[in-house]
């Protein structure tokens, strides 16, 4: 068993110039060891790549393209399109102004109960959206830990509004961001910030115009995977938010409401929100895959 | 009481009913015997595993008449998958092993007779009636559909695209009602947690489900449901792996034993 993956490591190396000796001067480092890919390795990994992308192909083969254009332009698309762009934009604004310095803090700052508060802070990653949704009514619902007082002292109830859509989405995104940040700032070399720090800037300024511009890729990709993340989410905004036509119904909801009674207009929307997702993920590829 | 009462109605209303039905009350009330008989010819006797898709607001009751059948004939194992009816009726249609359907609306039904899954005509073995679910106590003095549309009361529905939805819908136009809820909730029993939650201050559900949810919420009943009744059909599917166990099952949902645990649910007989 171990023999071939001693053998693998060792060919690839070699064989890489004599196969494309072209190749040798773009060597990069981050291009991997070679062209030539071994098929115990190339085999799964179509199969990996059909089973990803099969599901999606589908979709498009089952579209309906001629009721596409009324489908789209109908004014409930319309609106629920419009509300998914806006509320994946402010969860991510809130995701940023709470998740830098949180991932900051992650990073930077040596305490007792940093790997606990990792781990929960990034727990809305594995956990099932709709149990977020549930935590999210016990806290802040109107009658919730938190919300109860909300609703008491300022009248303010979040369930069923459009903030509680942005709420639900920032609690399931905002650990993309974090995590791409944290990991952006370990990788940044700390000795900017300590010659900063030398040269008489305080530990906060030396984060705004040493630490910030340095990890700004990592923010921008983090920011682009919240945004992407919160533009999906349907399990904690139906949960915690309700669905309501224009005030609390994203696409997601009304993809699965659709599904109930008109499966082909839950094929235009979900196509459209393929669409959007392929492009936001498309066009931060580069600067994720540089940021890793 | 008032449970006891409607329940008392029901059983009239149903042995009125049996006595023109006369095949349905001789099935009802030798079960296995009949059942078995008009199956694979092995008469006397029901055994094996037995499948049921049913509709989720049939799971308490479905439930207590799965644990009698399986009593009243040993050696059967009932199964039980509770669902939406639209979700069930795909599964059928999409090759899921089951021997009998219990569906919430005629509609999702008739998805699985038009594609020939089913074995025989469906039965409707009891009616569903809306009721409006209120907080305990019912400090809004909530008392009619009308109320719901007062300015500042909370109050969810059930999306159009559900039956639950669609049901509401027709009540508020049988009173040319005109409500705006705060949400469109996924199915009934996410519009009934939204009112146990108190999050919501009211609800339009089925009558099963503020039965089922005990004293967590109140229910007021309203004349307009009259003109948004469910009824509920059940069927012998035509892949059924357990032909005789299946037709004892409908046998027993169908029996004066299985509508008395049926209309004590909630539901109206047929």
């Amino acid at each position: 068993m171990t023999s071939p993956v001693g053998k693998h490591d060792a060919p690839a190396e070699r064989d890489a110039p004599s196969v494309a000796p072209g190749d040798r001067p773009r060597r990069r480092v981050r291009r991997g060891t070679g062209r030539v890919a071994p098929l115990p390795l190339l085999a799964p990994a179509l199969i990996g790549v059909a089973f990803l992308v099969l599901p999606l192909a589908a979709l498009l083969v089952r579209a309906p393209w001629r009721s596409l254009p009324a489908l789209l332009t109908s004014a409930e698309v319309w609106q629920a399109l419009q509300l998914s762009l806006v509320c994946a934009t402010a969860a991510t604004a809130v995701s940023l102004v709470v998740g830098v310095p949180l991932a900051w803090l992650l990073a930077r700052v040596d305490f007792p109960g940093r790997g606990l508060l990792r781990a929960l802070v990034t727990l809305p990653l594995v956990l099932p959206p709709v149990v977020g949704g549930v935590a999210l009514l016990m806290a802040l619902g109107r009658n919730g830990v938190v919300g109860r007082w909300l609703d008491s002292w300022f009248g303010v109830t979040l369930p069923f509004t459009t903030a509680g859509v942005v709420v639900a989405e920032a609690f399931v995104a905002l650990p993309f961001l974090v995590i791409s940040v944290e990991g952006t700032l370990r990788a940044a070399d700390p000795r900017y910030e300590e010659a900063a720090a030398t040269l008489g800037a305080s530990r906060f300024t030396a984060f705004r115009r040493v630490t910030l511009p340095l990890i700004a890729p990592g923010i921008a990709a983090g920011a682009v995977l919240a945004w992407a993340r919160a533009l999906g989410e349907f399990g904690a905004t139906i949960t915690f938010a309700g669905n309501f036509p224009g005030r609390t119904q994203t696409m997601p909801l009304a993809v699965y409401l659709a599904l109930q009674s008109d499966p082909e207009a839950a094929i235009a929307l979900s196509l459209v929100l393929l669409a959007v997702s392929v492009a936001v993920l498309a066009g931060l590829r580069d600067r994720w895959t540089g940021a890793r | 009481m008032r449970a006891a009462a409607v329940g008392a109605v029901a059983l009239l209303a149903l042995s009125a009913c049996s006595s023109s039905d006369d095949s349905s009350s001789t099935t009802a009330d030798s079960t296995a015997s009949g059942a078995a008989a008009g199956s694979s010819g092995t008469p006397g006797q029901v055994s094996g595993a037995v499948t049921v898709f049913a509709a989720a607001s049939l799971k308490e009751s479905f439930t207590t008449l799965g644990a009698r059948f399986e009593k009243e004939h040993p050696g059967t194992k009932v199964t039980f998958s509770f669902g939406g009816s639209d979700s069930l009726a795909a599964g059928i249609t999409g090759g899921a092993p089951a021997d009998v359907f219990a569906s919430a609306s005629p509609k999702t039904m008739k998805i699985v007779t038009d594609a020939g899954d089913a074995s025989g005509t469906p039965t409707v073995f009891v009616r569903n009636q809306l009721e409006i679910a209120t907080l305990p106590g019912n400090p809004d003095k909530i008392s009619s559909l009308g109320d719901l549309t007062r300015p500042g009361l909370k109050v969810v529905l059930c999306d159009k695209e559900v039956p639950c939805g669609a049901a509401a819908q027709k009540a508020l136009a049988a009173g040319g009602l005109k409500l705006t809820p705060v949400s469109y909730e996924q199915d009934v029993k996410a519009a009934l947690t939204k009112v146990e939650l108190k999050e919501a201050d009211a609800a339009v559900v089925y009558r099963t489900d503020v039965h089922a949810a005990g004293d967590k919420v109140e229910g007021v009943p309203f004349p307009e449901s009259a003109n948004a009744v469910n009824d509920y059909p059940i069927v012998q599917l035509k892949d059924a792996g357990n032909v005789g166990a299946a037709k004892a099952f409908i046998a027993l949902v169908r029996s004066a034993e299985g509508q008395k645990v049926l209309t004590g649910a909630g539901f109206l007989a047929p």
